[in-house]
C-alpha cells in the first residue's frame, strides 16, 4: 500500500540546505562554511548548572508556559537588552527553539488565506511554516545595493488587504544584515497604518558588531500590542542543542499560542529550561567575549573575500558574509558544488535563501579562525583557475 | 588596543598579516602598535606553555607560601625582590590572608627546591615561615588546558 501524503506537504518543497548537506556528507575532510550555528560549546558554567540541577532531580514536566524563574529571567532580560516591559507570568511563554515559535505563533495568527509577508534572502523555514499553518506566503525582497535592508516602501507595495502578519529577521540569516533604526520606524510606521501584526525573529540580537546596538520593533510608539517578540538562547549564547526560545507577545495572542504549544509539546525539556536560566542571569561575559571572537572572524574573511574580488559588504550582526560571485559567471549551485568538488570547501549557495539570494553565498565564520584561513585560500585558488579557464575559453 | 592584546595573549605567533586581517588594520599599523606596547612595558616578554608531563618530567614545581616582617621603610617591596632575584623564583606575589608572599619556584629536582627553602628562603633575616607545596599534575595552565575538550561535533551543513 502507499501512504498518500497531505497535499499541503506534498507540495512543500525540500530545504536547498538539506540536498546540499548530502552531497557535503558523501565528502571526508570539507572544510565547512556552511554551519549555522557556533563552533564554541556552550560555556562551562551554563552547561554545569544544567548537570546541577539533574543532580537534584529536577527532571519532570514545568508548567506549559516554561518554568516561572525562567519566565522572569526571560522578561528581566528582554527589559534590559530591548527596553520592553512583558509581564512574566502572562505574556512570555518558553518555546522549543525559535522554530517551534514561528510555528505556533503562524498557527495561532491565520485563517486560511491569511497572507503573510516575509523579506528574502531569509531562513528557510518561514515560507514552509506560513504554509503548513494555512497562510498564503508572500515574500519582498531585498537587494544587495540595500545591504539586503527590508525598504518601507517595497513593504508598502505588497500589502494588500488580505496581508495579515509580516515576518521580520534582523540581524539576518544569512545575509548578516542588520536594520537600522530609522527604516525600522519607517516600517513600523506602515505596520501602525496598514494594522500588521509583526512576527519579529530576533535570534540573532545579540551578535551585532561595530559598537552598534540592536533596536527591537517592540519598542517604537503602537509596537508593543501587535509585536510577537521572538528569542531564545541558541545563538548568543552558544545553545542550539539545548532547544530553548521565547515568545514575548500580548496576553491573548500567548494564551492561543499555549493551546497550540500545550498539546503539541507539553513544555520544552526542563534541564534546557534550568540551563538558559543561567545564561539570561550570569551569561553576559561569556556572550561578549563569543561577540568578540565573531567579530574579529568577520573582520578577517570579510577582506579576504574582497581581495578576491568577491563583492562582500561588511555585515553588521549574526555571523554570516554574502559574498556575491556573480563575477565568477557561475550560479550559486554551481559555485557551491563546484568549490566543494574540486576545493573540499562548504558553502551554502544563496539560492537556498530564496531566488534573491542567487548570485551570492553564505559563508558562515562560526568557524576557527585556522579553518577560515584556510577556505579563503582555496577559495582563492579556485576563483583563480575559474579566471584561467574563461580566459582560455575566450 | 585590548583586542590586540588579547590576541596575543592567546598566541603571540598569529601572524601579523592574520591580525591585521581581524582589527582592520594595515600590517604596519598592527607592527607599530605592538612596538609601542612593548616599549611602553605593557608588553613584558613572549614565552611557551610547556606541557610538563611530555617535556622536562623530572623538573618540580613548588608553591611556597612566605610570611615575612615587613620593614618600616619600603614594607614588603624590598624584601620581595629579594626573594624574586632568586633564578628558581618563576613567580612571586603578595597575597592577603594568612601569608604574605606567594612563590613559585620551579627546580630539577625535590632537593633542589628543598635546598633553595632550606638555605636561601629561610635563612633571610625577615622571613618568618614557610610552607611548600609540591605540584602533582597539571590540568590548566595560563588559561589553556592541558587536557583539550574536544570541539563539539557539528553537522557540516545546517540552516
Amino acid at each position: 500500500m502507499s501512504i498518500a501524503i497531505a497535499e499541503t506537504v506534498k507540495d512543500i518543497p525540500r530545504s536547498g540546505i538539506r540536498d546540499f548537506f548530502e552531497v557535503v556528507q558523501t565528502m571526508g575532510d570539507v572544510i565547512s562554511l556552511g554551519i549555522g550555528e557556533p563552533d564554541f560549546a556552550t560555556p562551562w558554567h551554563i552547561r554545569e548548572a544544567a548537570i546541577y540541577s539533574l543532580e537534584k532531580g529536577r527532571t519532570g514536566y514545568s508548567s506549559n508556559l516554561g518554568l516561572p524563574r525562567l519566565r522572569r529571567a526571560v522578561a528581566d532580560y528582554v527589559q534590559a537588552h530591548f527596553g520592553v516591559r512583558y509581564e512574566a507570568l502572562s505574556e512570555v511563554l518558553v518555546s522549543v527553539g525559535v522554530s517551534e515559535a514561528i510555528d505556533i505563533a503562524l498557527r495561532a495568527l491565520l485563517n486560511p488565506g491569511d497572507e503573510v509577508l516575509y523579506h528574502e534572502p531569509c531562513y528557510v523555514s518561514y515560507a514552509p511554516s506560513i504554509v503548513l499553518a494555512g497562510g498564503v506566503a508572500r515574500v519582498i525582497p531585498t537587494r544587495s545595493e540595500d545591504q539586503f535592508v527590508l525598504q518601507a516602501t517595497d513593504l508598502e507595495k505588497a500589502i494588500t488587504p488580505r496581508t495579515k502578519v509580516l515576518m521580520l529577521n534582523y540581524p539576518t540569516n544569512p545575509t548578516g544584515a542588520v536594520m537600522p533604526p530609522e527604516e525600522l520606524a519607517r516600517i513600523a510606521a506602515v505596520c501602525v497604518k496598514h494594522n500588521l501584526v509583526v512576527l519579529t525573529d530576533e535570534i540573532y540580537s545579540e551578535l551585532t558588531y561595530d559598537g552598534g546596538t540592536h533596536h527591537c520593533i517592540a519598542n517604537l510608539p503602537g509596537m508593543q500590542e501587535r509585536t510577537v517578540l521572538l528569542h531564545g538562547v541558541s545563538k548568543a549564547f552558544a545553545m542550539t542543542g539545548w532547544r530553548i526560545g521565547f515568545v514575548c507577545a500580548p496576553v491573548e495572542l500567548i494564551e492561543a499560542m499555549m493551546k497550540i504549544h500545550q498539546y503539541a509539546i507539553l513544555c520544552a525539556p526542563i534541564m534546557s529550561q534550568e540551563a538558559a536560566i543561567e545564561a539570561l542571569v550570569r551569561g553576559e561575559e561569556s556572550m561578549l567575549k563569543m561577540r568578540r571572537e565573531y567579530e574579529l572572524r568577520r573582520n578577517y574573511i570579510v577582506r579576504g573575500l574582497n581581495d578576491l574580488g568577491l563583492e562582500c559588504f561588511k555585515p553588521h550582526g549574526a555571523f554570516y558574509v554574502f559574498p556575491k560571485i556573480t563575477s565568477t559567471g557561475l550560479s550559486s549551485r554551481e559555485f557551491s558544488l563546484r568549490l566543494l568538488r574540486e576545493k573540499k570547501v562548504a558553502v551554502v549557495p544563496g539560492s537556498a535563501f530564496g531566488a534573491s539570494g542567487e548570485g551570492h553565498v553564505r559563508c558562515s565564520y562560526a568557524t576557527a579562525l585556522d579553518q577560515i584561513k584556510i577556505a579563503v585560500e582555496r577559495i582563492g585558488e579556485f576563483c583563480g583557475e575559474l579566471a584561467a579557464e574563461k580566459a582560455e575559453a575566450a | 588596543m585590548e583586542a590586540l592584546i588579547d590576541l596575543l595573549q592567546q598566541n603571540a605567533l598569529t601572524p601579523r598579516e592574520d591580525i591585521a586581517r581581524m582589527l582592520d588594520l594595515t600590517v604596519a599599523q598592527v607592527e607599530a602598535e605592538i612596538t609601542r606596547l612593548e616599549q611602553e612595558g605593557i608588553i613584558l616578554g613572549y614565552q611557551t606553555i610547556i606541557n610538563r608531563e611530555k617535556w622536562d618530567t623530572d623538573a618540580v614545581t613548588a608553591v611556597i607560601e612566605v610570611k615575612i616582617t615587613p620593614e618600616r621603610d619600603g614594607g614588603f617591596d624590598r624584601i620581595a625582590a629579594r626573594i624574586a632575584k632568586f633564578e628558581e623564583v618563576q613567580t612571586c606575589y603578595l597575597m592577603s590572608g594568612g601569608y604574605d608572599l606567594l612563590i613559585i619556584v620551579e627546580a630539577k629536582s625535590l632537593r633542589g627546591v628543598a635546598g633553595f627553602v632550606a638555605e636561601k628562603l629561610s635563612t633571610i633575616e625577615a622571613v618568618q615561615a614557610t610552607a611548600t607545596h609540591f605540584r602533582l599534575k597539571t590540568y590548566k595552565e595560563n588559561g589553556a588546558f592541558h587536557h583539550f575538550e574536544h570541539a563539539p561535533e557539528r553537522l557540516s551543513v545546517s540552516p
